[in-house]
Formats: structure tokens, sequence, C-alpha cells
């Protein structure tokens, strides 16, 4: 067993299906809403994950996204605003065994709950993130989030918002995040097998789903997400294969100078082998970082763009632990409290 | 030692006052050690600026230590017998702590032109008055500590850092002690460098001799007869960390895991800090990113199965508001301890108050009841730590547990208990697959729900924020079920008053005025009411720790007594807490908020002007 693998397994005995994870409490988001979907591939996964039911908890803030753990038949926490990063340490560092998966939002997760998430990352527990980015705080009825488009009305931004937005990426790799992932809510088969590859990732994982709000942002992601344009706004990055994206998979990314470019493919004699190859385990985050800010004129990343090995929180936590104990003259309460100088009366 | 008339007496202070970087944190605690290992009940009080190193030689760098040995000590003492000051800041801000007549001894080398300039006097500072007034003793402490030094072959510096054994050679020679305590200390902590275990010895065995030659301080010797303390074995103790190992002894005794996620905030770090250390046994610690993040792990920890707990003090526990508001919620066990400070706000970080008491109450949004305890000693914070441990697995709510800095970073005896003779700790830990198990079924004599922890098999459930369907635990915007669970919240944690014990009256029971206080102020008040009723004064005086819920028979205490007076170091919290629950029984108030304990002095000044009204 090489130092990163998993310290506990625990595995079901039986083969579970999506049905054994869907809970009996009824799913009360609105009808269109992208969350349905990211539910959906959730379940999908679980039962590839192999863990017993009681082995999963669902850890959650507060949104529309963070309903998620009513709706699925395993433990699960629906906590306060922004806090959820926090709340899951605390679950993973007392019961190491769980498998413990986390759902926010953009207000949620990169507003309120801005520094647990930067430092959950930083630290590298074992945990899989999920971030629903509508880009909108939509249980609060459409104020803008820390992710909505520069200039956007809303209805606290009656004139246009002059803050900047976040890119939930950049956040991820400047925190030494080593795994980040960009589904889409429309692309359900594309978002299972992201969040399967999320889960087998050891360390802290983060999946940050591009996801419509029908009431609050409707067409948020449209420019990229829609089916007539999907194929030319957005490059579905895999490992170890060229970057090559167009509904005639015509186009390519390459490199010129320090910058990325597209290229079509056959135009002023450019190849498959001019483009580059994505290698999601680069531990430097550069490239990461480039291929994550891509948008406008450049495809939108999809997939896993950034999947690196690092030694894990929590297990250093236990070897620590176990290490300590090992050495240690304390092997009981009584012994540390009869330790040192003390003297009879 | 030479035939020195030895005065006999039942309990003494000594202040060690020099610049931070002075050593006399050091020489207190040396001298306490030496004290409780040769027989005298001690307590300790350290009072440091919030500064690490403030400029060299200015009143905002001075650090003190107060040392109170005895024969049956309560707190670390009013006023001092004894002063020990290393340069002229420290003489200037502590002469206000010595008694008339006190022993002084300063560093009088130190007491340069410009040293005592930048000290703020504008004349010589031992004045006529002052030398009659006190028994000053101006020795010249670096220079013969220089020239020890020079004799062993040590550079200045090496031989400067020594000042402090001189002044506490001349202490133990004051206080007829010998030196090998703190011989077998040097020779513990410099076990490598017997280079300095030489000089520091030779140092403070010149400070001693040198007392020895002093024919003024000859007749101020004082003995401090053996304390008559319970047989035991003991050890000398911090509040902060009694706290700790007393959150260990509690996991251990529970058979649970014990995790603390925290924050370094002053003064509470210390709790941190010592549990850092414990790893061997079992305690899960997680420095978080914040004050909110702590509190919050710890809930998380708490809900997989953790004796979980955070350590703050104000501000931090102001941060951890709305997270305490949860664990009420969603009726989990957890330990908040606040050892408080001075506030409001940043307020004063290194001085001792007891004004967080209105937020550990009340500074939650909603009805949100917990269960509130407070130690009254630094060594019963072991003890509370327990308690408040114990209260929380077996209750199934947050309890929080005020300490506060006077108790945190002063010292006390300990007699050290086995863990196994200490009460035992049941949580209601939900058994697999209960096919009757619902998140929020209660037990009908206590309302407390059942603790069910991630991964028992057939238990899967959800908590959160949102308010429950009473049982069933799902999400419920039923107004009925809201008024039946806001009451059972509050039912749990009234009931709990079934299960402690109830308040005592001290003192004098009989007599018409009733002295009330709470948490750290016990040292203080216990003496004061004891000396009163020593001089003829009746005084009753009941202390509380349990505050929420208070004991039951609390108010057939009240309706005993025709005068009440409650002290505390605030602007009169416990008070009216107090008359919110019993208005009909008129109670005074004493109030101090300078960041300072009590002294007994003016609280005897205070009751007799009560009794005389």
């Amino acid at each position: 067993m090489d130092h990163m693998e998993r310290h506990f397994v625990l595995e079901s005995d039986v083969e579970l299906t999506k049905a054994d994870f869907t809970s009996d409490q009824m799913v009360k988001w609105c009808p269109g809403c992208g969350d349905h979907a990211i539910l959906s591939s959730l379940l999908n996964v679980f039962p590839k994950t192999h863990h017993r039911k009681e082995n999963i908890c669902m850890v959650s803030g507060i949104g529309c996204s963070s309903r998620i753990p009513y709706y699925v038949d395993t433990y699960g926490f629906h906590s306060i605003h922004g806090r959820a990063c926090a709340i899951a340490s605390g679950v993973k560092i007392a019961n190491p065994s769980l498998s413990v998966w986390i759902n926010m939002g953009d207000g949620d997760s990169m507003a309120i709950g801005g520094n647990h998430l930067i430092h959950i990352v930083r630290r590298n527990l074992d945990v899989n993130i999920t971030i629903f980015n509508n880009e909108i705080y939509g249980l609060t009825k459409g104020q803008y989030s820390p992710t909505t488009k520069f200039g956007q009305i809303t209805k606290t931004s009656p004139y246009g918002t002059i803050d900047y937005p976040f890119n939930p990426a950049e956040l991820i790799m400047g925190a030494q995040g080593t795994f980040y992932a960009r589904a889409l809510d429309v692309n359900p088969k594309l978002t299972t097998d992201i969040m399967l590859q999320a889960a087998e990732h050891y360390g802290t994982s983060v999946v940050e789903v591009l996801q419509n709000c029908v009431i609050f942002n409707d067409k948020a992601h449209a420019a990229i997400t829609d089916r007539e344009v999907r194929d030319e706004k957005t490059i579905l990055l895999e490992h170890g294969k060229p970057m090559i994206f167009g509904k005639n998979r015509d186009k390519g990314i390459r490199f010129n100078g320090t910058k990325l470019e597209v290229v079509k493919l056959g135009e002023n004699g450019i190849t498959e082998k001019d483009l580059l190859v994505h290698d999601e385990t680069t531990e430097d985050t550069g490239i990461h970082m480039m291929l994550a800010r891509m948008k406008g004129d450049m495809p939108v990343a999809v997939g896993v763009i950034r999947s690196v090995k690092k030694k894990v929180y929590t297990q250093m936590f236990e070897e620590q632990m176990a290490e300590v104990k090992a050495s240690s003259k304390y092997k009981c309460v009584d012994d540390l409290l009869n330790s040192g100088d003390t003297w009879e009366v | 030692m030479s035939n020195n008339q030895v005065i006999k007496k039942d309990d003494l202070v000594v202040r060690f006052a020099g610049d931070s970087g002075d050593g006399m944190q050091l020489s207190g605690t040396l001298f306490s050690d030496a004290s409780a290992l040769t027989g005298n009940d001690i307590a300790t009080f350290p009072d440091y600026p919030a500064e690490i190193r403030a400029p060299h030689n200015t009143i905002a760098g001075v650090s003190g230590f107060q040392v109170h040995v005895g024969t049956h000590i309560y707190s670390s003492g009013d006023k001092c017998d004894i002063l020990v000051a290393m340069n002229p800041a420290s003489f200037k801000s502590n002469l206000k702590w010595a008694k008339k007549g006190a022993t002084i001894i300063v560093d009088i080398d130190t007491f340069t032109d410009e040293a005592i300039e930048k000290a703020g006097y504008t004349s010589n500072p031992f004045t006529d008055e002052l030398m009659l007034a006190y028994t000053i003793v101006q020795a010249p402490i670096s220079s013969f500590t220089k020239k020890i030094g020079q004799e062993k072959g040590v550079d200045n510096k090496t031989a400067d850092k020594c000042r402090n054994m001189f002044a506490l050679g001349i202490i133990f020679y004051l206080t007829h002690k010998t030196l090998d305590h703190t011989f077998a200390y040097l020779e513990r902590k410099f076990a490598k460098k017997p280079a300095l275990i030489d000089l520091n010895k030779a140092v403070l065995t010149e400070g001693y001799e040198y007392a020895d030659k002093l024919e003024l301080i000859h007749s101020k010797i004082v003995e401090v007869a053996h304390a008559d303390m319970p047989k035991g074995r003991y050890r000398n103790i911090t509040g902060n960390v009694a706290t700790a190992w007393g959150l260990l002894a509690a996991a251990e005794r529970a058979g649970l895991n014990l995790f603390l996620g925290s924050y370094p905030i002053t003064p509470a770090t210390d709790v941190m800090i010592e549990l850092a250390k414990h790893k061997a046994l079992g305690a899960r610690v997680f420095q978080a990113e914040d004050e909110i993040a702590g509190i919050c792990s710890a809930i998380g920890a708490s809900y997989a199965g953790a004796l979980a707990c955070t350590s703050t003090s104000g501000p931090g526990l102001s941060l951890k508001s709305e997270a305490l508001g949860l664990a009420v919620m969603t009726e989990l066990p957890l330990v908040v301890v606040d050892v408080q400070r001075g506030g409001p706000s940043t307020g004063l970080p290194t001085k001792t108050e007891q004004s967080d008491l209105n937020q550990a109450l009340f500074g939650r949004n909603g009805e949100a009841p917990c269960i509130v305890v407070a130690a009254s000693s630094s060594a019963n914070c072991f003890y509370w730590a327990y308690n408040a441990a114990k209260l929380a697995l077996e209750h199934m709510t947050p309890v929080i547990l005020l300490t506060d800095g006077y108790l945190g970073n002063g010292t006390q005896l300990f007699r050290i208990p086995k863990v196994a003779d200490l009460p035992a700790i049941n949580p209601p830990i939900a058994k697999a697959n209960d096919p009757d198990y619902m998140p929020y079924r209660r037990n009908p004599e206590t309302f407390v729900r059942q603790w069910a922890i991630p991964g028992t098999e057939g238990l899967r459930h959800r908590v959160g924020g949102l308010e429950k369907e009473d049982g069933k635990g799902s999400v419920s915007t039923d107004p009925e079920n809201h008024k039946k669970m806001v009451f059972n919240r509050q039912e749990k944690v009234n009931r709990v008053a079934n299960c402690i014990p109830e308040q005592e009256v001290m003192g004098n029971v009989d007599a018409d005025l009733l002295v009330i206080g709470w948490g750290g102020t016990a040292g203080a008040l216990t003496l004061a009411v004891e000396e009163m009723n020593n001089e003829g004064k009746k005084v009753a005086y009941t202390h509380f720790n349990y505050i929420s819920p208070l004991p039951k028979n609390t108010e057939d205490i009240l309706k005993k007594y025709k005068k009440i007076v409650v002290c505390e170091l605030n602007n009169g919290q416990f008070v009216n807490y107090l008359r919110m629950n019993y208005p009909q029984y008129p109670m005074q108030q004493y109030n101090k908020v300078m960041g300072l304990p009590f002294e007994v002095s003016e609280l005897k000044e205070m009751f007799n002007k009560i009794l005389g009204e």
C-alpha cells in the first residue's frame, strides 16, 4: 500500500443502486433548476464508490443547493451559511473513515464561506466539494454573487455590478488545490464522470458545476452551454490527449509565446502534433490556471483540469497520532496528571 | 543563616516585577514551586503586558508575577509583603501593590538617570518619605552578576540574563528557604549546558549570601507555616492547563475521541497549546482558520461522534454566536470554553473580567438556551471542564464554561485525582439498527435526544439549522411544531437542574447579609467573608458555579436574607440575571471593571458599609 492510499476502506458488501441512495424526501427545487441534474449525477456516483450508505456524510451550508443532504439517504448535515467546509473538516478529522461530501453554492462557498473554502483546499483534507455555480443568490431571490458577471443587473445592482467576479478555479489553485474540475449541469454524463474521478481523488477535490437558475439568472451560462454553441465554446480536457474541440473537432489549443491560442487544424500546416497535450498531473499550477481562465475568444475548459498527488491532511493527522502514541510515556490521563513535579502530603 | 530572629506568619505575598525580558515570570514560578515543595499552599498570578517586548525600561514593558504562599491560600493575594523591582519602571508601577512597610528589593544599578527619566520620574525616586515607609534594599544586582560572569568566563549578555537568580537568592533568604529545589531545577533545565548550571547556581548563591550580610533586612525574615492540606498527591497547575486536562479526562472516561477546534486568542490559547501536546492521549486538535471555523469544526466533530470542544475568549465567543445556535438547534454535545478578558471589543486582552456572562446566556438569535457553568479557582477548572463535558454529553446540548484570565493564567495547588474516581459519563448513544430510532425522539424524563453517530448501521438521518419536526426530525415550518420544539429545547436545559447539586451557603448562615459571587472571584470573596466572621461580623456567602440552569434551591436561599449583595467583575450582569429570575428579592450590587481581581480589603470595607446601613 503506498502512502497515498486511503487508510480506511469500508466497502458495501452488496451492490447498491441510485435508488438506494435516494431519500424519501420530496425534492423542492424549481422545475428546470440545474440542481436536479447535479443531484442525479451524485446519486449515480455513490453506488460506484462502493461505500456503505452509512459511511457517507453529506455536509452543506445554506442556499438552494445546500438542501441536497435531505435528498440523499445517507448521514447528512445541513448547516449554516458559509460554514460547510469548517463543519466537514470536523466530521472528517473526528471520524476519518467517513466519505465526506460538501455541497455549496457560489455565494455560500466564495462570499460568506470564502475563508473556509481556501483553507480546506490548502490543507488537502480528503473530502469532495461540489460548487453549484449559478452566478446569483437564488434562495434570497436574485442578488449578485461573487461570480456574477461584471456589469450585470441584479436586484442589488440595478445599475450593473461594479464587482469583479471570482473565477473559482483561480481560488482553488491559488490555495494549492490538488483537484479541480469543471462540469456542466446540461451534460449529466460528463458531470457524473467528473464526480467519479473527484471521488477517487485522494485529497480535497473541487468540482465546479456551471448551473442554471431558471428563475433569477436564467441562461447565465447559455452562451457556452446551449446545445448549438456548446461544442464551439467549450473544450473537454482529457489527461494525455491533445486539446481539440469544435463540432467538427477541427480546432485546437497551442502555446504562442506566453499565451494560449486557438488554431485551426489543417490551416497553415497545423497538425495535432502542434497542439498542447493535457497533463492534469503537472504540479505547477501555471498551465492549469491558464486553461481554467479561458473564455471569450477561447473555449471554456471543462473536465478535470488539475489532479495532483500530495500528502493528505487527514492521513498525516493519523500518522502523527500513531507515532506520538507509540513513543509517548503517557498511556492514560492518570500518567499525565502524575507527571512532572508532584509530591505527597 | 546566622541567628537572626525569624518571624512566623500564616501567609506572605511576594511580587516579582521587572522589564519584560528580565525573567520575572521564571523567578516567580521557581519561588512558588520551591514553596509548594516545602509544604506551603500557594496561588500565583502573572501580570504581564499585552506587548511581547515593549520598549526597554518603559512602564508599558513591565511584567509582574505575584506569589501568595501560606497555610491556607484562596487567591494570589492583594498587596505584597515583599516586592522585587528590577528597574525604575517596575518600581514606579508596582509600588502601589506593596503593603506599607513592605520589603522592597531593587537593582540599584539600573537606576541610571536615563532609565529613571524613562520611567517618568522627574526627581530621585527614593525620597526620604519612601525610605521611611518601606525597607528598601538597593542591591547592586547587575554589577554583582556581571562580576560573577567575568569570573566564570561568560560574556556580559549571558551573565545579565541571570540577574533574576540574584534577586531570587535574596528572596529565598528572606523567606527562610534553602536553595535546593532551585538547584535541582537548574540541573534539569541546563543538563546539556553545565556551564550555565554553574553560573546560575553561583549567582543564586551570591544573592543569598548578599542578603545574609545585609543587616538591614535581618529583622524581616519570615517563615510561613506549613499548610494543613488533605492527604494526597499534589502538583502546581494553571487554570488553562487544568481545563485542558479536565477535557482529556472526560473524553477518556466517556470512551470518546477528544476534538478541539480553536483559534489562538489571549488568554485562552494555552488550552489549545496544552491539548496539542497530547496526541498520545487521543487529543485531536485542529487549529482552525478563524473562530467560526473553530466552533464549526467542533460541531462537525460532535456530529461525527467526538467529545467536541472549542476554546476562546470574549471576542471569539461573539464570532461563534451563530454556530452556537446551530449546536442548540441540532442538539449536539459541545463544550465552549470562554476564558474571559476585559472587553468590549479587543478591550484588555491580558486582564481579567467577568463581562461575558450576558453573551453566554443570551448572545444568540432565537430562543437558544445553553447550559452555562463557571469555574471558581485555577485548580477547579479541571473539575468544571470535566463537568461541562459530562453535562454536554449526557444532555446533548452545548455547554459554555466560563473561566477568566485570572483563573486561566494563575496557578494553585491541585490534589491529583484518579480518573477512575471521577463520576461516570454516559452519553445517550443510539444503538445500531434500532427500529425505533428517530433523530428527535426524547427521553421523557430529561428531554434528551439520542446521538446517532455517522457510520452506524441503520441510523441514517439528517440534522441541520432549520426547525425540525418533533420526533422524526424532518424540516418543519408548522407553527404548533415550532412552539413545541422551542419548549422542548428550553425544558431540556431546565431539567438539568434535576441533575445538579443544591447551592450551598458558607460563612455564617444565620447572618443578615448574604454575599453572592460567581466564577473566578471565589478566592477573594471567601477570604473576605472568613475574615469578617473571624472579626465577629455576621456574613453568609454563596458562590455560584451553575449559572444556567440555576440550582433549584436558589430562591430558598435568597428569601432567607434581609440584605443581599452580588459581587462581580462587570457592571452587574449576574445580579440582573438573578433580578430577572427572582424579582421579588431586592439585591445590592458591587462591581469592579478595572481588569483586576477583587481585593479582600475593598470587599470587607464594602461589607462593613452595608452592615452599618
